[in-house]
């Protein structure tokens, strides 16, 4: 491999001095110190979080207010570290969602397992589990990171919805065509 | 007689007082600048109870930090007071002391002011000890502030502190030189009177500075050099030093040494405000005489030691720091050659001038 010999100028009598260079120097520092600060005073102020991110999973509803999960344990079964925990139940035949299939009884997310993957969200058949915007999670105990069915819902909340699969097969059920 | 020394303790606790107050708000400015210019914003949460909760001034106030200082004295007052076990006990407690106590002495031949008789127009300095040997006495006590540096670091029995305490003395004495041979042309100009009053009734309508500009140069890097101020923080050097000097030291003695460090600080900038930015004078302008016009003669003094102080700050967060060959280099081959070089021109020039008239 060729070498190449950079000619190292000899410094000039100014710069020998070393006093331009400080002087602009300070000149650099001067017009950081106009500047806005970068930083972000974090419990106060709050970082834009883009969309997309992948905060902590949570489990939302339909804009009517039913819980969309049906316990098909897919995401369980898809989740690397195994943190998720369904324990499904069917729905009592005098409810108003009788037609969906199941609920889940209760849903535990351990958020000490989470890996923030997403993959959960991805194989969800029913946009029942999201990743939103939470990224900071803190407990006192590991009992209190095992974040059940109630406070991932509380997490959760309500997503718009554009298909509301169900109330279509209700539809359908009523006109006479319970198999589409 | 009784009165007398009664006003001049009540002089001497002002003066006192407003120094410390000063050191207290230098560390704040430190900490301030250093933060804007690395885009932070720095100290902005710290509240007293009644003052701070005042609707608009409270918070601006809490924004500025302006309680900061107070949080940081009561923090180093509070603490621990640890004792190693390992320690010289009775240097490694005297060292603070020497440390501060040279600090707050030279502050009382600095005069900051200056009060003009309505009746006769004599003009006298407000000054705790008008000395005519004035800046012989801030030379010679100034210096011996490295005492409590070397002490501090030999008592401690502990490398980084020793090696810090080496480099102290060295440094000391390398620019201790230059730091004399460069206010001696200032002197000469101003007919040989070592008298620090006289030095600035002289500057009322032209700033030494521009007349002597290397004087004012070699001096202010050499003052940089005796506080111990980046880029010559030879003794403290954290990134090679742990803390220097003041690695075992904790709690109540380290604030002495901190807040010594930033009188150190204060006073050179005085000194340098009086030798080179004329004072507490503007030229062109007289200051009315009686009360009033010796409060603003205060002010202007204030003023003008807070740009330097605040120089002191931005060269820090500006430069890196030297390595310690490179400090003795300068000291010894740039900063002394030059110096002499200095004061053979001016001494020569003066003669020639008064030839001349």
């Amino acid at each position: 491999m060729a070498t190449k010999v950079v000619e190292r100028k000899p410094l000039s009598l100014a710069e020998r001095t070393f006093l331009p260079q400080i002087v602009s120097g300070l000149r650099v520092t001067m017009k950081n110190m106009f500047k806005a600060p970068v930083t972000l005073e974090y419990p106060d102020e709050r970082p834009d979080i883009p969309p997309g991110y992948r905060g902590v999973p949570t489990l939302v509803k339909d804009p009517n207010g039913r819980e969309k999960c049906v316990s098909c344990q897919l995401c369980e079964f898809v989740c690397p570290p195994k943190a998720i925990r369904i324990t499904p139940a069917e729905i009592p035949e005098d409810a108003e969602t009788a037609h969906v299939e199941k609920a889940p009884e209760e849903f535990e997310i351990n958020m000490l397992r989470c890996i923030y993957c997403g993959l959960c969200q991805e194989v969800c058949p029913e946009e029942a589990i999201f990743l939103q915007d939470i990224f900071s999670v803190t407990g006192t105990s590991r009992e209190e990171l095992v974040f059940k069915k109630d406070k991932l819902y509380a997490l959760g909340g309500t997503l718009p919805d554009s298909h509301f699969k169900w109330d279509k097969k209700k539809a359908d059920e009523l006109a006479g065509n319970p198999h589409h | 007689m009784v009165t007398d020394s009664l006003e001049l303790v009540i002089k001497a606790f002002l003066v006192i007082g407003a120094v410390m107050t000063m050191a207290g708000y230098a560390v704040l400015l430190e900490r301030k600048v250093a933060a804007r210019v690395q885009g932070r914003p720095g100290p902005n949460r710290t509240q007293i109870p009644i003052l701070g909760s005042i609707p608009v001034i409270g918070t601006f106030l809490t924004r500025l930090g302006v309680f900061q200082p107070a949080a940081d004295g009561l923090k180093f007052l509070f603490k621990e007071d640890p004792l190693p076990g390992h320690v010289n006990k009775f240097y490694y407690v005297l060292a603070p002391m020497a440390a501060f106590i040279p600090a707050m002495l030279t502050m009382t031949v600095l005069p900051f002011g200056a009060i003009t008789d309505p009746v006769t127009g004599a003009t006298s300095p407000l000054v705790l000890a008008d000395l005519d040997i004035g800046i012989l006495f801030i030379l010679a006590v100034s210096s011996l502030g490295i005492y409590g540096i070397i002490l501090g670091g030999w008592a401690s029995n502990s490398k980084y502190p020793f090696l810090g305490g080496v480099r102290a003395s060295a440094q000391m004495i390398s620019y201790e030189i230059a730091l004399g041979l460069s206010i001696l042309p200032v002197f000469l100009w101003f007919g040989g009177s070592l008298n620090l009053f006289n030095v600035v009734q002289g500057q009322s309508q032209v700033w030494t500075i521009l007349v002597q500009p290397v004087s004012a140069l070699i001096f202010l890097i050499a003052i940089f050099a005796e506080t111990n101020r980046l880029p010559f923080d030879m003794p403290e050097s954290e990134t090679d030093l742990v803390a220097g000097y003041n690695t075992e030291y904790g709690a109540f003695k380290f604030g002495l040494f901190f807040v010594g460090e930033y009188t150190h600080i204060i006073i050179g900038s005085g000194v340098f405000v009086v030798l080179f930015l004329g004072g507490w004078t503007l030229p062109f302008i007289t200051l009315p005489a009686g009360l009033f016009g010796a409060v603003l003669s205060v002010l202007i003094f204030l003023a003008k030691v807070f740009v330097i102080v605040f120089f002191f700050m931005w060269i820090r967060w500006t430069l890196p720091r030297f390595r310690y060959d490179q400090v003795m280099n300068l000291g010894w081959n740039k900063l002394l050659p030059l110096a002499l070089a200095n004061l053979v021109f001016y001494a020569i020039a003066i003669a020639v001038i008064e030839q001349l008239n």
